[in-house]
C-alpha cells in the first residue's frame, strides 16, 4: 500500500469537465425570460490511478461521483478534459468503438443487479455476450466452458448458466454482473456502488470476492461509494468529491487518520460508530447545495466553519501537502492544521 | 417474558401469516418484546427478516392477505391487535405515530405541507383551524425547519430530502403519540443528513417521553440511537439486549457474523467475516433453529429443536449454545 504505484499509471484524468444542459425549452425560456440552466456535474477533476490500485470516489448524492465513472467508461462524452488510458486520450475520441482493444479492457459494474441484467436472457447468454462481441471462443463448446469458468470464478455453479436472473438473490445477481464484467478479460473495472443495494452480510461476500479477484487477476478498480466504511475497507487511494470537484485525495490511511479538508472531516464525523454506542455524532448543519447554482469560490464555503471572504470569491486550487491533494484556502494560508481523524488499528492477519 | 410493569408496548408471541396459493407463509414467527416509555428499541435484520412486518402488525397496517395469526399486542393497558378498523384508525395517528423510509411517498404531493399537518392535527385533536396551524408551525420549528412560517405553505417537492424527512417527523409527532414506529427513517438520506435526523429523533423522544421502535438494517444507526436492540432472522428474534451488549459481545452466531461483516473505518482487516449463503426464503425456512444451515457452531439438536430465547447475562439469546445443558453453555465467542 505504498504511495508509489509499482505497476505505473493506468489511468490519468486531467481537467475533466462535464456539464449537462437542463434548460427548459427555448419558448419557455423566452416567455419566462430565463437563461439556460447548466448542471456542472463534474467541474474540473484531475487524478491518476496506478495499476493494481483501488481508487475510490466518495461523496454525498449529487456530488458527481457517478458521472466521473460514466465519463471514464465512455457512457458520457466529456465537455472538456483529458482521460488517458495507458497514454491514449479517450476524452478526445468521438466514438470509442474505434479503439476496441482499449474499450475491452475497461468494464463497469452497476449498483442495481436487478436492473443491470436482462431478465429475458439466460445467464449463459448474459455472460457470453462480451466474449462473442470480441469474437473470441468461436465454437459453442469452448464458449460454454469459458462461461462455466467465469461462473465458478465468482462462486456460482456451472449449472447456473441455464437459469434466468430472477431465479437468483441480489447477491448472486451481483456475482453474475461481475462474471459478465470479467468475461472480456478487462484490467480496469469501474464499480459504481456495487454493494449499496445489498444486505451487509451479502455485501461482505461481494467485497471479499472483489478483493480475491483483484489479487488473482491483477485488476485495477475505480470504486464509487457513499459508504465511507466500505471505501476504507477496499481502497488504496480515496478522493472526496463535493459538487463536481475533488476537495481532497490521498492514500486511504492518510486521508482517514489525518483529514485536512473541513468537508472530509465533516464526513468522517458523520459516520455512525459502533464502538461509541449512545454517543451523539456532531451533526453538521446544512445540506449539499444544488449543482445548478453552486456557491461561488469554494463550493463548501457556506457550510464551512473556517470560511473567510476569499473562500466565497476565489476557487481554491489543489495543493499537494505531505502526500495529500487538497483544495482549500485555509490550508494554503496555513490557517488550518490537519484534523484528528480516525485511529487506525491494524488487525492481525488471521483475525477476520 | 419479563416485561417490566411500565412497558408501554408489549408484543407477545406475535405470528404474522401470509396465505398464498402455495400454502401459508409464516413471516413473523412467535416474536415477543416490549418497549418502555421513552425508550428507543432498535430492530435490526437483513431484508426479509420480518422487521418491517412486525412494525406494520403493531400499527395495524399489514397488507392483505397478510394477517396476525396469533399473539397479542398491548399498548398501555389496552389490547390493540383485535380492534375493529375504525377504532384502530383512531389509535393510529393519535397514539402511535409513523415514520417511513421514503419521505416523498409518505407526503401527499398535491397538498401543501401545512394542510397535511393541520388535517392530521384536527382529525385527532379538538383544535380550531387557527390553533392547529399554530401548532403545525411550532412543530416545524421544533424539527428544525428554518423560517417555518413561510415553509408551511410550500409543497413537499419544494423541500430537500432531509427537510422532507423532518416534515414527516413533525407529522408523526403532531398528536403527541406515545409510540412512534420508525421504519428505516434514515436509509434514503446521505450520511451527514442521517446524523442530523438521528440527533433530532433522539432529542424529541427525550423531551416528549415518546417510545420509539426503530426498524433499520443499519447497525450504526441502532448503535447510536437505541438503548436496546432486537436482532431478527427469518421472522424470529435471535438476540435481544442492551445495545452495548449486542454490539460488543454479540452472542448469537448470526449476530456475531453480522457484526463481523460490517466494515469499520480504522479497523484494517484483509477479509470481512463472511456468513455463507443467504437468508432463507419464507417458503423454505429450515426446521429447528432457522440459522442452523449457515451456522459454524451447529449442534445436532439445532436442526430439529427450535431454541427459545434464553437469558445470558443481561441479554436474551435464542441459541442452543447457551443452554446450560450444552457443555457449560459457552457460546459463540469461545
Amino acid at each position: 500500500m505504498g504511495d508509489a504505484t509499482p505497476g505505473g499509471t493506468i489511468l490519468q484524468v486531467e481537467g475533466l469537465i462535464r456539464h449537462f444542459d437542463v434548460s427548459p425549452p427555448l419558448l419557455n425560456r423566452l416567455l419566462d425570460r430565463t437563461g439556460r440552466l447548466i448542471v456542472k456535474a463534474v467541474d474540473g477533476v484531475s487524478f491518476e490511478v496506478g495499476r493494481g490500485e483501488t481508487f475510490s470516489l466518495v461523496g454525498e448524492s449529487g456530488c458527481g461521483k457517478s458521472t466521473v465513472a460514466r465519463l471514464i467508461v465512455g457512457l458520457y462524452q466529456p465537455s472538456a478534459g483529458k482521460i488517458a488510458f495507458e497514454g491514449t486520450d479517450l476524452g478526445a475520441l468521438r466514438d470509442r468503438s474505434s479503439v476496441p482493444e482499449i474499450q475491452a479492457r475497461m468494464q463497469m459494474i452497476f449498483q442495481d443487479p436487478y436492473a443491470s441484467l436482462n431478465p429475458r436472457w439466460r445467464v449463459a447468454d448474459i455472460i457470453a455476450e462480451p466474449i462473442t462481441a470480441r469474437g473470441a471462443f468461436k465454437d459453442r463448446g469452448s464458449l460454454r466452458d469459458q462461461v462455466a469458468v467465469l461462473l465458478r470464478q465468482v462462486g456460482l455453479a456451472a449449472a447456473d448458466a441455464q437459469k434466468y436472473p430472477h431465479e437468483f438473490s441480489g447477491g448472486q445477481r451481483q456475482r453474475i454482473s461481475i462474471a459478465r464484467a470479467l468475461a472480456g478479460e478487462p484490467e480496469f473495472l469501474v464499480c459504481d456502488e456495487p454493494t449499496s443495494a445489498l444486505d451487509v452480510s451479502v455485501q461482505a461476500q461481494i467485497l471479499n470476492l472483489m478483493k480475491d479477484l483483484q489479487r488473482r487477476l491483477n485488476l485495477t478498480y475505480l470504486f464509487i461509494s457513499h459508504d465511507l466504511a466500505v471505501v476504507y475497507h477496499v481502497s488504496t487511494t480515496v478522493a472526496v468529491m463535493y459538487l463536481g470537484r475533488f476537495v481532497e485525495w490521498a492514500p486511504t490511511r492518510t486521508l482517514f487518520s489525518r483529514p485536512r479538508h473541513p468537508y472530509t472531516k465533516m464526513l468522517l464525523d458523520a459516520i455512525p460508530d459502533l464502538e461509541m454506542t449512545g454517543r451523539a455524532r456532531t451533526p453538521v448543519g446544512g445540506e449539499v447545495p444544488s449543482p445548478i447554482n453552486p456557491p461561488s469560490g469554494c463550493a463548501f464555503h457556506p457550510r464551512c466553519p473556517y470560511a473567510e471572504r476569499r473562500c466565497s470569491e476565489e476557487r481554491p486550487e489543489s495543493l499537494l501537502v505531505e502526500g495529500t491533494h487538497v483544495a482549500c484556502h485555509a490550508i494554503e494560508e496555513g490557517r488550518l492544521a490537519p484534523f484528528e481523524g480516525k485511529t487506525i488499528i491494524v488487525a492481525p492477519e488471521d483475525a477476520a | 417474558m419479563t416485561a417490566a410493569d411500565n412497558a408501554l408496548l408489549s408484543v407477545r408471541n406475535l405470528v404474522v401469516a401470509i396465505p398464498t396459493r402455495g400454502g401459508t407463509l409464516i413471516a413473523v414467527d412467535d416474536v415477543s418484546f416490549h418497549i418502555d416509555e421513552g425508550e428507543i428499541l432498535g430492530v435490526v435484520g437483513e431484508s426479509g427478516a420480518g422487521k418491517s412486518l412486525t412494525g406494520a402488525a403493531i400499527i395495524g397496517l399489514l397488507e392483505p392477505p397478510g394477517r396476525i395469526a396469533s399473539g397479542t399486542i398491548t399498548l398501555g393497558d389496552r389490547r390493540i391487535d383485535n380492534l375493529p378498523y375504525e377504532r384502530m384508525r383512531r389509535v393510529r395517528g393519535r397514539e402511535i405515530g409513523m415514520i417511513f423510509q421514503d419521505p416523498l411517498t409518505s407526503l401527499n404531493p398535491l397538498y401543501r405541507v401545512g394542510e397535511q399537518l393541520v388535517e392530521t392535527i384536527r382529525t385527532h385533536l379538538e383544535l380550531s383551524d387557527r390553533q392547529a396551524r399554530e401548532r403545525a408551525i411550532d412543530l416545524l420549528n421544533e424539527v428544525g425547519i428554518p423560517s417555518a412560517v413561510e415553509r408551511i405553505d410550500h409543497y413537499p417537492h419544494q423541500f430537500s430530502g432531509g427537510m422532507r424527512q423532518r416534515v414527516v417527523i413533525a407529522l408523526a409527532l403532531c398528536t403527541e403519540p406515545r409510540l412512534i414506529i420508525a421504519d428505516e427513517p434514515t436509509t434514503a438520506l446521505d450520511v451527514s443528513i442521517q446524523a442530523q435526523i438521528i440527533a433530532l429523533l433522539k432529542k424529541l423522544c427525550a423531551e416528549h417521553g415518546t417510545a420509539v421502535m426503530l426498524v433499520t438494517h443499519d447497525m450504526g444507526v441502532i448503535a447510536e440511537a437505541a438503548q436496546r436492540v432486537a436482532v431478527m432472522y427469518a421472522g424470529r428474534i435471535v438476540e435481544i439486549g442492551a445495545v452495548d451488549e449486542v454490539v460488543k459481545r454479540a452472542r448469537h452466531p448470526y449476530t456475531h457474523g453480522l457484526m463481523g461483516s460490517i466494515p469499520h473505518v480504522g479497523h484494517e482487516v484483509d477479509r470481512l467475516l463472511q456468513i455463507e449463503g443467504a437468508m432463507p426464503r419464507l417458503n423454505e425456512i429450515p426446521g429447528g433453529c432457522a440459522f442452523h444451515p449457515r451456522c459454524g457452531k451447529v449442534l445436532p439438536r439445532c436442526s430439529s429443536e427450535r431454541p427459545e430465547l434464553l437469558p445470558v447475562d443481561d441479554s436474551r439469546v435464542s441459541c442452543w449454545l447457551y443452554d446450560p445443558a450444552e457443555a457449560g453453555g459457552r457460546g459463540a465467542d469461545g
